[in-house]
């Protein structure tokens, strides 16, 4: 179970940076960003994750509810996502303008038109 | 660097960076089998102290708000980064696009989809302030809240037109939005400084754990950040917007390209 959960967590990682590497579109690119940085998201929920846990959210529980999964990885996973997402919306606002003044978006080509 | 050569050099790099992660994944604790002993120590007090049943919610906004607080500013700078890039350029104007035939009428979107943005707006909106407000007794909050908030405009924008949605959201309230939310957090913070403890600690009334008005400065944070995340994802939709909408190339720069 180990082997597999923490598997995913490298998977997302390198194949996010085998797309940022080979991409051939900066959109592409940025979305390859998005999936490598969502295997921190996945790693700190799998830290906090305990076997049997509930939600740290101690409302309507049953009567013996158990242990609750580690509720300071979840803080940080909503830190992640949210630093993510203004990452991700600066990197598209410059692809965009990178459109207006080099007419590509082909990072290869970026090259080309530099003088 | 030509495209093979990259590659054989990213896959030696990539090769030492998956040893390195295996080793350090291979020695973390076995999935599922524990928790730190101060997250098991949260989840104990926290209820407790703070009369809260969110958990993660007195983590973000009050045991560790001060690193909520940088978040929250790296989301105000970031949106105003992304004002400043896609402003309108030395060679660039801003003008709606010229109505190619003045003699027919705009048609209206389809009946359906207009009701369906109708129906979705004010569901979104009616969500939105649910998950901003409950964010102290069930899973949400400000950042969440203010997020869905956000996307109701965008569904307004859908089902309408570009000058509608304009009105719907005046740059000036969002940015006063997004600005009041982010200094707010600070002057909730400097309540405490004034009670004579810390910056950021909670000394609003903390109220009965389960009630809407509960958890004290946890619960005014998250309004805050709500009201801030909001107005910073509503900002973001219409710079990038108005960059299809109304930014254009001035005519009689055509030397440049």
């Amino acid at each position: 179970m180990s082997v597999l959960a923490y598997g995913v967590v490298a998977w997302l990682f390198l194949i996010g940076i085998y797309g940022v590497v080979t991409s051939r579109n900066l959109i592409h690119l940025v979305v390859c960003l998005s999936v490598a940085q969502s295997a921190t998201d996945v790693l700190l929920l799998e830290i906090g994750y305990r076997s049997g846990g509930h939600a740290p959210v101690f409302v309507g529980l049953p009567a013996r509810p158990g242990p609750a999964v580690d509720a300071v990885m979840q803080a940080l996973a909503l830190t992640d996502v949210v630093v993510g997402a203004a990452v991700t919306a600066l990197l598209l606002a410059l692809v965009v303008q990178v459109h207006k003044r080099a007419g590509t978006l082909d990072p290869d080509e970026l090259r080309a038109t530099r003088e | 660097m030509t495209r093979r050569a990259r590659l054989i050099f990213f896959a030696v790099a990539v090769a030492g960076l998956a040893a390195v992660l295996g080793v350090g994944l291979a020695s973390l604790p076995s999935f599922g089998s524990q928790t730190s002993a101060y997250a098991r120590m949260l989840n104990e007090v926290a209820p407790v102290q703070r009369h809260v049943t969110d958990v993660v919610s007195a983590i973000n906004f009050d045991y560790r708000g001060i690193d909520t607080l940088f978040e929250e500013f790296i989301l105000l700078a970031t949106v105003a980064g992304i004002s400043v890039v896609l402003r309108p350029l030395s060679d660039e104007t801003r003008q709606l696009p010229k109505d190619k035939a003045p003699d027919r009428a705009i048609p209206p979107p389809s009946p359906a989809v207009w009701l369906l943005s109708v129906f979705l707006s004010s569901l979104l909106l009616l969500v939105g302030l649910e998950t901003v407000t409950h964010g102290t007794l069930t899973p949400g909050g400000g950042f969440q809240g203010g997020v869905i908030l956000a996307s109701a405009f965008y569904v307004v924008y859908l089902g309408t037109n570009y000058r509608t949605v304009e009105r719907f959201q005046p740059p000036l309230l969002l940015e006063a939005a997004d600005g009041v939310g982010a200094s707010g957090y600070v002057f909730i913070g400097l309540l405490g400084l004034l009670a004579g403890t810390d910056f950021l600690s909670n000394v609003i009334g903390l109220g009965a754990a389960g009630n809407l008005l509960s958890g004290g400065t946890i619960w005014a944070l998250n309004i805050v950040v709500g009201a801030e995340v909001a107005g910073g994802f509503a900002i973001l939709a219409s710079e990038f917007l108005d960059q299809t909408a109304v930014i254009r190339t001035r005519p009689r720069s055509g030397e440049h390209r």
